[in-house]
C-alpha cells in the first residue's frame, strides 16, 4: 500500500510535466526524454538493489535504508503537516501544468540529436527525479519485506492506473487527492523508517543482531498510531493564529 | 566542476530536502543510539521507544522552524 500510494503521487507529478512538454514542444522529444529516464532508472534499480541485497548484512541494510526512508518520510510528513495547518501552499497540478506550459512556449527552439532539446531535457528530468523516488521506495520496502516483486507490482499498478487515466483524460490529474495521499505516505514512511532504522542499530551490538522493538512487529501499528497522533496534534497547534497560504 | 557541483546538489536536494534539520537530527539521534547500543547502556525495550521519541522531537523542532518562516 505504501509503495502504491507513494508511486501514484510521483506518477501524477511526472505525468503533468510530460503532458506539458508533449503539448508545447512535441511528443517525440517528450517521449524520448521519458524513454531515456525509464532506461536510466531501470539500470539504477538493478544495480542498487543487487548491491544492497548482496553486500550488506541484514541489520546494516535495515539501518541504511531505514535511515534514508526515515529522512524521506519525515520530509513528506513535515510538508503535509505544514500544508494541513495552512502554513504551506497546497500542491495544485493544474497550476503546475499552466507553469510548465508557459515555460514550454517561452523556451527557445534548439534541436539536438534530432529532438527538441528543451522538451527532451525537461521530460527526462521530470521523469527521472520523480522516478528515483519511486525506485528508492520500491527498493527499501521490497528488500526489507524480502518481497521485491510485490513492491514492484505495487509501483507498476500505480503507474498503469495514473498513466492510463492521464492518457484518457489527456490532462493533468488534478482530482487525485495528492495532499491527502502525501500525508498518508509521510505517515507510513515515517513509521517504517523509525522501525527499521532503530532495528538496524543492532549492527553496533556485540552480536550484530537487529535490535528488537517491544512486541516485535506488533510495534508497527503502535508506531503508526503514535505518528498519526503526533501529526494530528501538530496540525492543531500550528493552525492556531496563522493565516492560510493560498494554493499555488 | 559544474557537473560535480550539480551532481552533489541533486543528491543533497534528494536526500536532505527542504529542511536540513531533519536529516541532521535523525543522524544525531541514530548516532547517539549507536553509542548506547555499542556500550550496552540500555536494554532494547527501553532504547527503541526512547529513540522513537527523540525522532518525534526532531520533527517538532523542524515544524516550529517551518512555522516561523
Amino acid at each position: 500500500m505504501s509503495v502504491f500510494l507513494a508511486s501514484a503521487v510521483e506518477f501524477v507529478e511526472a505525468l503533468t510535466i510530460v503532458l506539458a512538454m508533449g503539448v508545447t514542444r512535441g511528443w517525440r522529444s517528450a517521449l524520448a526524454g521519458v524513454a531515456l529516464a525509464v532506461g536510466a532508472l531501470a539500470v539504477i534499480t538493478a544495480l542498487a538493489g543487487f548491491a544492497l541485497a548482496s553486500w550488506l548484512p541484514e541489520s546494516l541494510l535495515q539501518l541504511v535504508i531505514g535511515t534514508l526512508l526515515l529522512i524521506f518520510g519525515l520530509q513528506w510528513l513535515r510538508k503535509a503537516v505544514l500544508r494541513a495547518a495552512g502554513l504551506k501552499a497546497h500542491n495544485d497540478e493544474e497550476e503546475t501544468f499552466r507553469e510548465e506550459l508557459a515555460a514550454g512556449r517561452d523556451a527557445a527552439d534548439e534541436r539536438r540529436l534530432g529532438v527538441d532539446w528543451f522538451g527532451f531535457v525537461v521530460s527526462f528530468k521530470g521523469v527521472f527525479l520523480e522516478g528515483l523516488e519511486i525506485v528508492f521506495i520500491v527498493i527499501t520496502f521490497g528488500l526489507n519485506a524480502d518481497d521485491v516483486p510485490t513492491a514492484v507490482a505495487g509501483a507498476a499498478l500505480a503507474g498503469v492506473l495514473v498513466l492510463g487515466a492521464g492518457a484518457v483524460a489527456h490532462r493533468p490529474l488534478a482530482r487525485v487527492p495528492q495532499n491527502t495521499i502525501k500525508f498518508a505516505v509521510g505517515l507510513l514512511l515515517s513509521t517504517f523508517g523509525t522501525f527499521w532504522a532503530v532495528e538496524g542499530l543492532g549492527v553496533f551490538a556485540a552480536g550484530g543482531e537487529s535490535l528488537a522493538w517491544p512486541g516485535g512487529d506488533a510495534a508497527l501499528p503502535v508506531l503508526l498510531a503514535a505518528w498519526c497522533t503526533f501529526a494530528w496534534a501538530a496540525v492543531r497547534v500550528l493552525r492556531g493564529g496563522h493565516r492560510a497560504v493560498p494554493a499555488g | 566542476m559544474r557537473l560535480l557541483r550539480g551532481f552533489g546538489r541533486f543528491w543533497y536536494d534528494f536526500i536532505v530536502g527542504d529542511d536540513w534539520r531533519i536529516a541532521l537530527g535523525v543522524v544525531l539521534v541514530l548516532a547517539t543510539g549507536a553509542v548506547l547500543v555499542a556500550t550496552g547502556a540500555l536494554s532494547d525495550a527501553v532504547l527503541a521507544p526512547l529513540l522513537g521519541a527523540a525522532i518525534v522531537a526532531v520533527v517538532s523542532i523542524s515544524l516550529v522552524a517551518g512555522a516561523r518562516r
